[in-house]
This record gives structure tokens, C-alpha cells and sequence, in this order.
């Protein structure tokens, strides 16, 4: 079923891909993001069955950044939606030159 | 190495597999931001389910309690927060030709991660067959995971208390707001 899993991944992936690049709403690119890291983490679990458990410890450390950032970027996204009341990115062009 | 697998094995897997990308997609294509958060959710229930399939009973469980349960309830709950279901906010989508090069990049990058996991395995690196279901035996589904995590991983592991600590105090400034300063 490796190559089935990787398979699925891939797609998912793809899908995560697609939606940073298309949407606009900051939340929904942070969710993709997480659906991306949902990929590499079927990736990790299907690869530990061929060389052991050190896989499922690194999806165990991706979950823990995924919170981290979770925090920390729905906090970032709180705070700019004070400023701007939105959370348009095409209202969000501060760091455009 | 050829391997045979049960056909409920693998009717249930392509089945999980099917609704973790029917659901990604309804995803991404959703408007109302609310909607696209609980079908994520669905996403990672089957996930979860593929998780188990593939023989990380621990990682399925941490699946549901901490991605569907944790992390999606922060996201729900700043959704809603924020109120983000108004129209002005909710034509989001890009424009058609944004829209076409993300095809184009997503099709691109699909077709060179299929063209990867075709390469397979390198077993001269895999573990015996039949090494993780002896290891599953001896230590149970969590022991499997914790003896590796507090051995080899365990300086990554600390590191990773550190992460969590300054992400907990990123979260608190970021969210101060301006009027306690002045005070």
C-alpha cells in the first residue's frame, strides 16, 4: 500500500497547493497550509512501516510545529484584523515596495 | 517484495482515500470559511482512519484529538471571532487567470511527486518484515513510538518544549492589544 499512500499524499498536497495559490481569505491559506502538512504526515506513516517507528516520532514533531504555528499565526492574523478589519490578502500589501 | 493484502483491507483503504480527496476539494472550493474548516475536519477523520490502516494506531488517535480537536477549534473559534462570514469577505477566490496558473503549477508538481513515489523503496535502509508488528507485540501501539521518541529524538524532543514555549509567548504579545501599553 506504499505506493497508494504516497499516491493519496501527492494528491493532497497538490490539493493544499492549489488553494494557498487561489484563495484570498488568510484563515482558509493557513488551513491549506495545515492540509499540507496533513500530506507529509501520511508520507512519514506510510514510509515507517518499511524503516520503523522513527517516522511516527517525526509526524508526532510535526503536529507539535503545526500547533506552534497555528498559535502563533492566528494571533498574527487577530492582530492585523484589529488594524485593517479584514483578513483580505489583497488588503494586506504593507511590505509591497 | 511482492505483499497481499485482504480485499476489506484494501477496499477500505481506496474508500478513506476516496473521502480524504472529495473532501479536500470541497475544501479548498468552499466559500463560506466555516464550511471549508469542517470539511478539513473531514479531511483528517479520514486521514485518521488511513493512519490506523497503515498500522499507527497511536498517530491516528493523535490525529483526532490534537489536528481535528485542537487545532481546528482554535481556527473555528477565530473564524468566528472575527466574524468572517459577511459577503464582503467571502468572494475570495482569485480571479480566472490566477486561478489557470495554479492548475498549471498544481498539475506540474502532482505530476513530478507521482513521478518520485514511483522510484519506491531503498531496502537495503527498510527494517526486516514483520520487525514492526513484533515491535507492536512487545510494547504496545504507544511504546512503539515513545521508546524511539526518548532514546534517539530525546534532545529534539526538549527542543521541542522551547518551541512550544516561545509560540505560547509569540501568541500572548501578538494579541496584546494597544490600549494595555499606554497604561
Amino acid at each position: 500500500m506504499l505506493a497508494e499512500s504516497l499516491a493519496l499524499s501527492a494528491v493532497l498536497f497538490t490539493i493544499g497547493v492549489i488553494g494557498v495559490l487561489t484563495r484570498r481569505n488568510a484563515i482558509i491559506i493557513f488551513m491549506c497550509v495545515e492540509l499540507m502538512l496533513n500530506a507529509v504526515n501520511l508520507t512519514f506513516v506510510a514510509f515507517s512501516r518499511y524503516y520503523g517507528a522513527a517516522g511516527q516520532v517525526f509526524v508526532v514533531f510535526v503536529m507539535t510545529v503545526a500547533a506552534a504555528e497555528a498559535a502563533v499565526g492566528l494571533a498574527i492574523i487577530i492582530a492585523i484584523f484589529r488594524h485593517r478589519h479584514s483578513v483580505n490578502l489583497q488588503n494586506i500589501n504593507l511590505l509591497k515596495g | 517484495m511482492p505483499e497481499h493484502y485482504p480485499l476489506f483491507y484494501t477496499f477500505h483503504f481506496y474508500f478513506f482515500g476516496v473521502i480524504a480527496i472529495a473532501s479536500a476539494i470541497a475544501f479548498v472550493t468552499r466559500k463560506s470559511p466555516v464550511a471549508a474548516a469542517l470539511w478539513l475536519v473531514n479531511t483528517m477523520f479520514a486521514l485518521s482512519a488511513e493512519y490506523v490502516l497503515l498500522d499507527a494506531q497511536f498517530i491516528g488517535v493523535m490525529q483526532v484529538l490534537v489536528y481535528a480537536g485542537a487545532i481546528m477549534v482554535v481556527f473555528l473559534f477565530v473564524i468566528m471571532l472575527l466574524n468572517l462570514g459577511h459577503p464582503s469577505e467571502i468572494a475570495d477566490a482569485r480571479g480566472k487567470v490566477p486561478v489557470f496558473v495554479a492548475t498549471l503549477i498544481g498539475i506540474g508538481l502532482l505530476s513530478e511527486l507521482m513521478a518520485t513515489s514511483r522510484s519506491g523503496v531503498a531496502w537495503q535502509y527498510a527494517v526486516p518484515w514483520g520487525f514492526n508488528a513484533e515491535q507492536m507485540g512487545k510494547y504496545g501501539a504507544v511504546g512503539t513510538i515513545a521508546r524511539p521518541l526518548f532514546n534517539e529524538y530525546l534532545l529534539a524532543f526538549e527542543l521541542t518544549s522551547v518551541l512550544l514555549l516561545v509560540a505560547i509567548a509569540g501568541a500572548v504579545v501578538l494579541g496584546r492589544r494597544r490600549e494595555t501599553d499606554a497604561r
